[in-house]
């Protein structure tokens, strides 16, 4: 029996604004709210709202049968909550339906698992606090900002309670192996892969609408006959997309809706089923290991990491960023923490990469900055104010861990006063 | 494939970017193996490369018939040109020109630079041509900028053979908008007279489109590029304290200098540990000493007067950031230079050389918060300078005359019909 995982990233990022290096010290507002508020309108008038409300339709008229997963990151549910709240309200009416599965995700979108494990696992637990607040379940399934994996990872993940965890299927770690089949990793054999097929999943994210694509037009009926090709045994089909393939990549000329709405019609009669990650390994044990040595994950043709950090700019840019990690979790300024989030975006690193820069025009879509050097310019401008305020908060002479240790004597003492506050009342009366 | 192509300088003398830009583009096209050019300069100093190519100077070309024997003219000017050339150039005056001033040899005597009778020489320059087309053979003929037009099709009249032009610079570029009136009509004239016309940018041809009128589809952009360095491993960068952010070119209105100097100002403010070096000289130098003094800035601010030849790079080389605001460039080759260097270079976008550098930085020339920026972070942002250092030398290594040339040689075959 055949089932396919349909899974959609939710993110937005904060835009940063033009941040001049006169303004270091003087300005701790970072974002460009027009560009951020005009983004997020979009998305939600497009995309989000109307394909939530389609899927929602589509999960009621099938008895449950059609179900669905998102990985909503924790600036994106922040962006919500600021602009849109209304697309909250509109998860929570998925959520009730029992169909719907929320993934853990990194908070920040960042690529805290490449260079800070503690910060990476706050990231995951922040977000996944969020999910429940707000949704009422714990994910329990994990997938990384662009699907960002690696054997150390598997094993970071697994030890912070995800048994399950979403891949790409990067031809260099899969050589032969079919994606349509659940796998485990050879670091850590316990946690379970889920392999997305890039082929199906591009098909529908980017060729969906190109009329110069020879399988124009892709329709429901087609899209299953595909996956009902497959061999027999081949059973899962993880289709993963970003949020915006509903809508915004292919518009709704294009007629995406349309193509979401009949695929359960066309599965069904082929006796093909949808299912959730976490259900899907319930079902399906893992035929095989994966190992992958180095980073991985779903940017480019390389399926790697360099897109965001394979350039000196973004070595830089990264490394001082990470070096604060420690001092800001000594930190309590929520402002702070906030701005901290916020900066670890991958969007940021990605703007700088030269890798779709040539002829002076940058390739990539969506890039706010004319070349690298003005994304790498501005983004350490904002950074060389962050560091500031983050030396500003402990003298900078006391080393880290000495700093943790006076911080907790302070809090100790703080806590000794309040008691003996407590009981010198008592004793009063 | 013979060119005869006009010129009007060739170094080491040189005044400007042409001749830097003629010998560049010769010396690509030499590489081609069937590739025969002869140059026409106004006056050669006899220690020009002639390698690759065949220099005639017009100061030895007789336009006026005078007999006078073998040893005379050996005596006079063997050493550019040989006596026999001279009397085949001799039997190649057909015209009369007694109204010109010529010396006991039948020459014009021309000064080969830019002075005040410049369009006397031009018409000077005219009557060689006239001999040279009737006493060479030759396929094509390569008129490089106006001062050379005239000549141009006056030989293209006589010999019937087509006439390319090379658009280094318009007049538009020059005086900001404000034409003379008598530059226009021989740019024109040599435009209109063209069969194919050769722009250094984009920017160029779309002046030469607009401004002059002519058909896009006669028009068509090879950029510059530039000749390796054969000394850039002798070139240094010293240990010092403070970063060097130059400005070197003519201090002329076209090259923006005010930008330069409201730039630093906006950087020294807030910046410590970086000064300001503007090199070279021109008709707006004291009026930029004055601004520098008047924004108070004079103690990071210097003027290193007129450079030249290795001193050039030796002052590129030293630099952290290279600086080219000009509010109107047709190409501008010495942000190459200063990438050959090593160095970074920030370019306005109204330079003809934007258009083919990725590894350089590009803002408008009046953004003087966008440039100051980018100095600030070239400076204090290791990256940015590793980064824009080492993918300008990757890049600067792929612009090369070379290619330049073998895409005017297709132009050569378009217009010849091959």
């Amino acid at each position: 029996m055949k089932t396919i995982n349909l899974c959609f990233r939710v993110h937005q990022r904060y835009n940063l604004k033009r941040y001049r290096f006169f303004e270091i010290g003087n300005d701790h507002y970072y974002y460009d709210d027009y560009a951020n508020e005009s983004a997020m309108a979009a998305a939600v008038e497009q995309s989000y709202l109307e394909a939530n409300r389609m899927l929602l339709d589509m999960i009621k008229s099938s008895n449950g049968r059609f179900r669905v997963s998102f990985s909503i990151s924790g600036l994106a549910l922040e962006q919500f909550q600021q602009y849109a709240p209304e697309v909250i309200e509109s998860f929570q009416e998925l959520a009730k339906t029992g169909s719907v599965e929320f993934l853990a995700t990194p908070y920040g979108h960042s690529l805290a698992a490449l260079y800070n494990d503690d910060e990476f696992e706050l990231q995951v637990k922040m977000q996944a606090d969020k999910i429940q607040e707000l949704f009422g379940k714990r994910p329990t399934v994990f997938a990384n900002s662009g699907l960002l994996f690696s054997d150390e990872i598997a094993d970071k993940v697994y030890r912070m309670g995800y048994k399950t965890i979403m891949i790409e299927d990067a031809k260099h770690v899969m050589g032969w192996k079919s994606a349509h089949y659940v796998y485990s990793s050879i670091a850590n054999p316990k946690a379970k892969l889920l392999v997305r097929d890039s082929k199906l999943s591009d098909d529908i994210n980017y060729r969906f609408s190109q009329w110069g694509w020879c399988e124009y037009p892709l329709t429901a009926e087609k899209f299953i006959n595909w996956v009902n090709a497959s061999p027999a045994e081949e059973e899962v089909f993880n289709i993963f997309l970003g949020y915006e393939a509903i809508g915004q990549l292919n518009s709704r000329e294009s007629g995406i809706f349309e193509f979401f709405k009949a695929l359960p019609y066309h599965a069904i009669e082929k006796g093909i089923t949808f299912s959730t990650p976490s259900k899907t390994v319930e079902t399906f044990k893992p035929v095989d290991s994966l190992s992958a040595l180095y980073p991985m994950s779903w940017t480019d043709e390389e399926k790697d990491i360099s897109a965001w950090c394979g350039n000196d700019l973004q070595n830089e840019a990264l490394t001082k960023l990470y070096n604060l990690a420690e001092r800001v979790h000594l930190c309590s300024d929520p402002l702070l923490k906030l701005d901290w989030q916020r900066l670890q975006d991958t969007a940021h690193f990605f703007f700088m990469t030269t890798k779709h820069y040539s002829n002076g025009v940058v390739l990539a879509q969506n890039i706010p900055y004319e070349s690298p050097y003005e994304a790498f310019m501005n983004y350490m401008n904002v950074l060389s104010d962050f560091i500031e305020r983050v030396n500003a908060q402990y003298p900078t002479s006391i080393e880290n861990e000495e700093l943790n240790a006076l911080l907790k004597t302070i809090y100790n003492q703080g806590q000794e006063i309040e008691e003996l506050k407590s009981k010198l009342k008592k004793t009063k009366k | 494939m013979k060119a005869l192509m006009f010129g009007w300088e060739f170094p080491p003398h040189i005044l400007g970017g042409l001749g830097t830009a003629s010998y560049g583009l010769t010396r690509g096209m030499s590489m081609q193996p069937d590739m025969d050019i002869t140059f026409v300069i106004p006056k050669p100093w006899g220690d020009e490369d002639q390698s690759f190519l065949r220099i005639i100077g017009a100061n030895t070309v007789p336009v006026v018939w005078r007999d006078v024997d073998w040893d005379f003219v050996n005596n006079r000017i063997g050493s550019f040109l040989h006596p026999d050339t001279y009397y085949h150039f001799r039997n190649g005056i057909k015209y009369n020109f007694n109204r010109i001033g010529t010396n006991d040899l039948g020459c014009i005597q021309f000064s080969g630079r830019y002075p005040d009778n410049l369009l006397e020489e031009i018409g000077n320059y005219e009557a060689v041509a006239s001999v040279l087309a009737h006493s060479l053979d030759f396929d094509i003929i390569h008129s490089h900028d106006w001062l050379t037009y005239p000549a141009g099709i006056f030989a293209k009249r006589i010999s019937g053979k087509p006439m390319v032009i090379h658009v280094h610079a318009t007049d538009y570029d020059r005086s900001r908008g404000n034409v003379n009136p008598d530059v226009y009509r021989i740019e024109k004239e040599g435009m209109d007279a063209a069969d194919h016309i050769i722009t250094v940018s984009n920017l160029t041809r779309q002046t030469v489109i607009e401004k002059y009128h002519q058909d896009p589809a006669k028009v068509t952009t090879v950029h510059n590029a530039v000749e390796p360095l054969d000394f850039v491993d002798e070139l240094h960068k010293s240990e010092r304290k403070d970063k060097v952010i130059t400005f070197l070119g003519r201090i002329t209105m076209q090259k923006g200098p005010e930008y330069f100097v409201e730039v630093a100002a906006r950087v020294l403010a807030s910046t410590d540990g970086v000064r300001f070096v503007m090199a070279g000289s021109g008709d707006m130098m004291d009026k930029m000493v004055r601004l520098a003094a008047k924004k108070g800035i004079a103690d990071k601010f210097h003027f290193t007067g007129f450079l030249k030849g290795r001193n050039v790079y030796e002052m590129l080389a030293e630099s952290d950031v290279y600086m080219m605001p000009s509010v109107s460039e047709p190409f501008g080759i010495s942000p190459l230079e200063a990438m050959q260097c090593g160095t970074p270079s920030i370019i306005s976008k109204q330079s003809g050389c934007a258009e083919i550098l990725d590894h350089a930085i590009k803002t408008d020339y009046w953004d003087i918060d966008a440039m100051a920026d980018y100095i600030h972070a070239i400076v204090k942002y290791p990256a940015m300078y590793k980064s824009l250092r080492e993918n300008g030398l990757a890049e600067i290594d792929k612009i090369r005359w070379e290619y330049a040339g073998q895409k005017v040689r297709a132009i050569y075959d378009k217009v010849l019909g091959r």
